[in-house]
């Protein structure tokens, strides 16, 4: 037959590194424990903060799409983990290439609120400065950042830098060309990049087995690079595995991939409706393994978060969710003559005789209603 | 008669292609048990199996790349590009290979894909999922282009494109999936209008204007609140972009003697500029003013509050009527 088929080996399974459970019981891993060794509960409940934080500007802005604030948002729920453990491991001066869904770290990161809003709002195609944290901005285009991230990590090696790139992708994205020829192109240069994939196990409707045969993390070995498959729920785990791909890049050790095992609980953006393609089965096994309730009882059960501490926490996701509403609300539409602004860095005499006539005719329905609104007949 | 969306139609289409020849294949990124972010493959997987409605990989490139293979064997493709500004990656495949192919083989290779590409904005969408693409193709020999503007067409000319033993790119204008027409499903594909033939949707005799996909629509708007001012249009649908059939476009302008070109792509080596240049050669001496191009901006597509402004519109579009007719209009007064 010819369809791509769904292949067994992509739940969970021996070979996944895990330091906690689902139920939030302690595992033992050898490799990533090191990496973890500094992190206390204090460490600990900063995280989950975060991940609860994230979360809830995911719901506010969820429900900001369905009240016609938002035009389109790629949700993240269930990837809090892999988000927040991620951009734990980084320093400053590292470079971040993200996808669209990864607002969880531009948030960490520093991106205001309404900055990331924009972008879901339509109102400006993108929110922040890269160089202002070191975040490249969302991209769409499925894989295309890995080749930005090897890149960057080919001048931090030129300039013998002990900084690194890191490229965030999805399972989907390890199917396009790209992905491959950055790989390619990272363990020939021996570039410091880390290739972080998020295998939430769909590509909109379509399942990881359809997209790899074998489990992703074993793709890297083949070009050179190596690779850790991680339980992408568990915070602590991508916390020390991110930490090993980092001391790997800033010693030298060239480019490494982590395959975080996670899931997409909401729909790939909401103009999608996953009824059409999933059962809610999978959905119920997957809430068992919630990385914010798995993080929460690994602490409680040891009696490192008590109701002050869950209610600061709480605390903290309101008032982040009100400034979040606030910022999108409030948020003024972009200037129409905008449009033609940034698209050379210098002048253009086409595009600058187009703004000039563009500007003459806007100047026409000055006094009159809004431009596009008006009946026929009423133009100047 | 059946009333169906656009959408609905080119499903249609892609049904009753697929009975009628079984080397018939559907290709793309959530074509299958989706069926397809636009929902034009619903049903679809369900009724023909797996093997025919192929959830690919995400992969654009893959996506043309083993259609071109398919081909070689003998069957007939039909890629879907989920949105316009995915394109790219399969962009080499299309230019290099599926454009040549035929003559590189002195036409003993024959690549009869169509790719299906939804185009266009005014949806509100992200970046990369409101372009219009069709310039490059059409700037590339060997592919035939097509972009259709109702649901009877899109249900007619994507069977002959299916047909077509030429490789197709047919745009889709996503705007207007929702649409309905009127779609005679019985039509005998030898007696419908050459895939190739523009059609005159609105006859008129003082201006001239040419479009297609998106923007037919509007246009046809912008001739009636001319007629209430009393100036008459003609809209011409092109339909098929690559070749353009000048016939319809010649006759017209030599009655008018007016031109005016619309479309969302950017304006410069737009279709807008081809079509000004080839009128311009067949008709210069019937002209009475110099031919009038109404296109989206030089600009890379912008953020959805503003496409408003980059996208023409019925009012950008008389604006251009007046300026084709000499009545005063946004740029009454600038030489040139």
């Amino acid at each position: 037959m010819l369809e791509a088929t769904a292949s067994p080996g992509t739940s969970p399974q021996p070979g996944l590194h895990q330091l906690i459970a689902a139920d939030g019981s302690a595992v033992t891993d050898e490799l990533l424990a090191p990496f973890v060794a500094d992190v206390d509960d204090e460490q600990l409940r900063g995280l989950l903060g975060e991940m609860v934080v994230i979360r809830r500007i995911d719901f506010e802005a969820t429900a900001l799409q369905r009240q016609g604030q938002l035009a389109l948002w790629p949700p993240m729920l269930g990837q809090e983990a892999a988000q927040i453990g991620s951009v734990h491991a980084l320093e400053k001066d590292d470079f971040i290439f993200p996808t669209y869904r990864e607002n969880g770290v531009a948030y960490c990161r520093g991106a205001k609120l309404a900055g990331i809003m924009s972008t879901w709002r339509g109102s400006a195609n993108t929110g922040w400065d890269p160089y202002e944290f070191n975040m490249a901005t969302p991209q769409i285009i499925i894989g295309a950042q890995t080749l930005h991230a090897t890149g960057y990590a080919m001048g931090l090696a030129m300039e013998g830098k002990e900084s690194l790139a890191i490229a965030y992708l999805g399972d989907g994205a390890t199917s396009q060309g790209d992905v491959h020829e950055s790989m390619v192109f990272a363990a020939s240069f021996q570039a410091p990049v880390v290739f972080f994939c998020q295998n939430n196990h769909w590509a909109i409707s379509e399942p990881v087995g359809l997209q790899a045969h074998a489990p992703i993390a074993g793709r890297a070995p083949g070009y050179g690079i190596p690779s850790l498959r991680i339980d992408g729920n568990d915070v602590l785990a991508v916390l020390a595995a991110t930490r090993w791909a980092a001391t790997r890049a800033r010693s030298g050790g060239g480019p490494s991939f982590i395959e975080a095992v996670t899931y997409r609980m909401g729909a790939h953006t909401t103009a999608d409706d996953p009824t059409r393609y999933r059962g809610v089965t999978e959905l119920e096994e997957w809430a068992a393994k919630d990385p914010i309730a798995r993080l929460r009882a690994f602490l409680q059960v040891r009696g490192q978060l008590d109701a002050g501490q869950e209610a600061a926490i709480e605390a903290k996701a309101d008032a982040v969710a009100a400034e979040l509403r606030a910022g999108c609300i409030g948020m003024p539409d972009p200037a129409p003559m905008s449009i033609f602004d940034n698209v050379y860095t210098a002048a253009h005499a086409i595009l600058d005789r187009q703004r000039d006539h563009y500007e003459r005719y806007l100047a026409g329905f000055a006094g009159t209603a809004e431009v596009n609104t008006l009946p026929a007949g009423a133009r100047p | 008669m059946t009333t169906l969306t656009l959408n609905q139609a080119i499903n249609a289409g892609l049904r009753k292609a697929m009975e009628d020849d079984p080397k018939v294949v559907l290709l793309g990124e959530d074509i299958g048990t989706l069926g397809g972010v636009f929902r034009v493959t619903d049903g679809l997987m369900k009724d023909f199996g797996s093997h025919r409605v192929i959830d690919t990989p995400l992969a654009e490139s893959a996506i043309i790349g083993t259609a071109v293979g398919l081909a070689y064997r003998g069957f007939r493709p039909v890629c879907e590009i989920q949105f316009d500004g995915f394109i790219y990656p399969g962009f080499d495949q299309i230019v290099s290979q599926v454009a040549k192919l035929h003559m590189r083989t002195h036409g003993q290779v024959r690549m009869p894909l169509t790719i299906r590409v939804p185009f266009g904005g005014g949806i509100g969408s992200p970046e990369h999922h409101s372009e219009s693409p069709e310039a490059y193709f059409v700037h590339t020999s060997g592919l035939r282009v097509i972009s259709v503007s109702n649901p009877q067409d899109a249900y007619t000319m994507l069977r002959q494109a299916i047909a077509s033993d030429d490789p197709v790119l047919f745009f889709e204008p996503k705007r207007r999936y929702h649409a309905k027409g009127e779609v005679d499903l019985d039509l005998d594909l030898s007696r419908a209008p050459a895939m190739g033939a523009a059609r005159v949707v609105s006859a008129g005799t003082d201006v001239t204007l040419v479009t297609y996909g998106p923007l037919v629509a509007t246009a046809l708007d912008a001739a009636k609140a001319a007629a209430d001012e009393g100036v008459s249009i003609e809209v011409i649908d092109l339909r098929s972009l690559s070749p353009i059939d000048y016939g319809p476009l010649e006759e017209s302008v030599r009655r008018t003697g007016r031109l005016v070109v619309t479309h969302e792509a950017s304006e410069t080596l737009g279709l807008g500029a081809e079509i000004v240049a080839a009128v311009t050669e067949r008709c210069f001496n019937y002209l009475e003013s110099a031919p009038v191009r109404v296109t989206g901006f030089d600009i890379p597509y912008p953020p959805s509050k503003l496409e408003k402004h980059h996208l023409p519109d019925l009012d950008r579009m008389l604006d251009g009527v007046d300026r084709a007719l000499g009545r005063p209009n946004s740029l009454s007064g600038l030489e040139g």
